[in-house]
């Protein structure tokens, strides 16, 4: 069976400072996939390095067996149209939203279906809505994104790209800029969202999550992936230092059971 | 002897009838600025868009020459810029230029400078997140730019883009001195003819003040309009 995502020897540097040394990863298609580590450590450099936000330095990664980019004396070669295709395949949702403040919530769902995808709008408002019901938001198609709450603009986010139909989703602390009571819908969004089988890979803080969601955690530091693994192996069993030590950190102080 | 004059003053007899009666030169000339104006506007806001967007550019020369082209009619005095249209173009290239031809030309040009700055503030003040939403559900630089950058610069630009315009209004007052007859030309003409400059003026002032008030109602309106969707200045 063929990987959804397959990364080998990916490289990242931003002049001169190298953010990621050499990463492998594999995630199958259906897999849940969290990444972890400490600040700067390179979670949003890999993932945004998936769906070709940052061009790689080196490496190759590719996408449900196809390589991206062609290769060229030994280097990768890009193509922003080719570029542009492939992140039509790979949904992203982010910290902060970024929904379009001028759309309504359903023309932000519809934006790229019609734009990118070149779907009729008939086409495009019922998959909108279609996923709109998805994330529980239908009723608020016709809101701007302005009245809405953190936790609904973040599922609209998510409807977003859920509606261009990606073969994989990346989420990049999506809960982080949340108040902590609207954490809980997003993550349960999230959950409904693997339990339906679609390919993820999320960087999150959310312990919790990663012990009950992921397939495999993998913990970044300094530009590598130190531990990976079943979440309970890596979660609960952890070879390394600086593993324990950031799980300690995250769980200072949890109320005792 | 003060009050002798102070008193002349005073008693200085207001007589609109001549002035009144020569309507039609001032209606003409206030035609004639409206005209240069509006197509300032017309070729100034795409052209000062071009300019922007080439200032932002990551190609380095054109980001510098579209750099120097803003900040060469942004620092040169407009009548320096006319008379040179008018007067020094010509010898150059050999053609014949009408005071309105170089009227629309040097205003196109001048206003599409500070046009540009407007634009390029409007576009750098939205989220760089937007760009990031709009490239990773696959769209180009291109309609990022136009379906989700600019319709959100524009509403942010309209307060300074109306500020600019009437800018622009007062100083088309100046293409009266390569004898193109907009309403200034024509006041001059008119109060050399009826000896009567303190009406003709007070006329032409009340006609550009309401001319301006027009044109900058019509922007609130629209500010209101377009705050109405989503994000705007006002609310
Ligand atoms: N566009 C960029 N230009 C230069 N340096 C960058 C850029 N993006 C990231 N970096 C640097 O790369 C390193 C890794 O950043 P990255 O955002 O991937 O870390 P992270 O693990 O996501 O951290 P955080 O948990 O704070 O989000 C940091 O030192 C950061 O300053
Ligand atoms: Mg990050």
């Amino acid at each position: 069976m063929t990987n959804a995502v397959e990364i080998r020897g990916l490289r990242k540097s931003f002049s001169d400072l190298e953010v990621l040394k050499g990463i492998d990863l594999d995630v199958a298609e259906g897999e849940a996939v969290v990444l972890l580590g400490s600040s700067g450590s390179g979670k949003s450099t890999l993932l945004r390095c998936i769906n070709f936000m940052e061009e790689p330095t080196a490496g190759q990664i590719r996408l449900n067996g196809d390589l991206i980019g062609t290769e060229q004396g030994g280097r990768m070669r890009y193509h922003e149209a080719d570029l542009c295709k492939l992140r039509t395949r790979i949904g992203m949702v982010f910290q902060h939203f970024n929904l379009f403040p001028h759309m309504t919530v359903l023309e932000n769902v519809m934006e790229g279906q019609t734009i990118v995808l070149g779907r009729s709008k008939a086409e495009a408002k019922d998959k909108a809505m279609t996923q709109l019901l998805r994330v529980g938001l239908e009723m608020k198609a016709e809101e701007y994104p302005a009245r809405l709450s953190g936790g609904q603009k973040q599922r609209v986010a998510i409807a977003r790209a859920l509606a261009m139909d990606p073969e994989v989703m990346l989420f990049d602390e999506v809960t982080s800029a949340l108040d902590p009571e609207l954490v809980g819908e997003v993550l349960k969004t999230m959950l409904q969202l693997a339990e339906d089988g679609m390919t993820m890979v999320c960087v999150t803080h959310e312990i919790g999550f990663a012990y009950h969601v992921a397939n495999k955690v993998c913990f970044l530091h300094d530009g590598l992936i130190l531990e990976q693994g079943a979440p309970q192996f890596v979660l609960q069993t952890p070879e390394t230092q600086r593993v324990r030590d950031f799980l300690a950190g995250h769980s200072l102080f949890k109320l005792p059971n | 002897m003060v009050v002798e004059i102070v008193r002349e003053r005073l008693l200085y007899e207001w007589d609109f009838v001549a002035t009144l009666a020569d309507m039609d030169l001032l209606l003409l000339g206030l035609w004639n600025t409206i005209q240069v104006f509006f197509l300032a506007l017309v070729f100034g806001v795409p052209l000062g868009l071009g300019l922007a967007l080439g200032r932002m550019s990551r190609i380095l020369v054109l980001s510098q020459l579209c750099s120097f082209i803003i900040e060469f009619f942004r620092t040169t005095p407009p009548l320096v810029q006319l008379f040179w249209f008018f007067f020094a173009l010509p010898i150059l290239i050999s053609v014949q230029m009408t005071p309105f031809v170089a009227s629309v030309l040097t205003f196109s040009i001048q206003s599409s400078a500070f046009f540009a700055e407007i634009f390029r503030g409007g576009i750098n003040s939205i989220d760089k997140g937007q760009w990031e939403a709009a490239k990773a559900i696959g769209m180009t630089r291109k309609s990022s730019l136009t379906r989700i950058i600019l319709p959100q610069a524009v509403k942010r630009m309209i307060p300074a883009f109306a500020e600019r315009s009437i800018e622009l209004l007062k100083t088309t007052t100046l293409i009266s001195t390569v004898s193109y007859a907009d309403l200034m030309f024509q006041a001059n003409e008119l109060a050399s003819k009826n000896f009567r400059p303190l009406e003709v003026y007070t006329v032409v002032a009340i006609m550009y003040f309401f001319l301006i008030l027009t044109f900058s109602q019509l922007t609130i309106r629209l500010e209101y309009r377009l705050a109405k969707t989503g994000e705007g200045t006002l609310r």
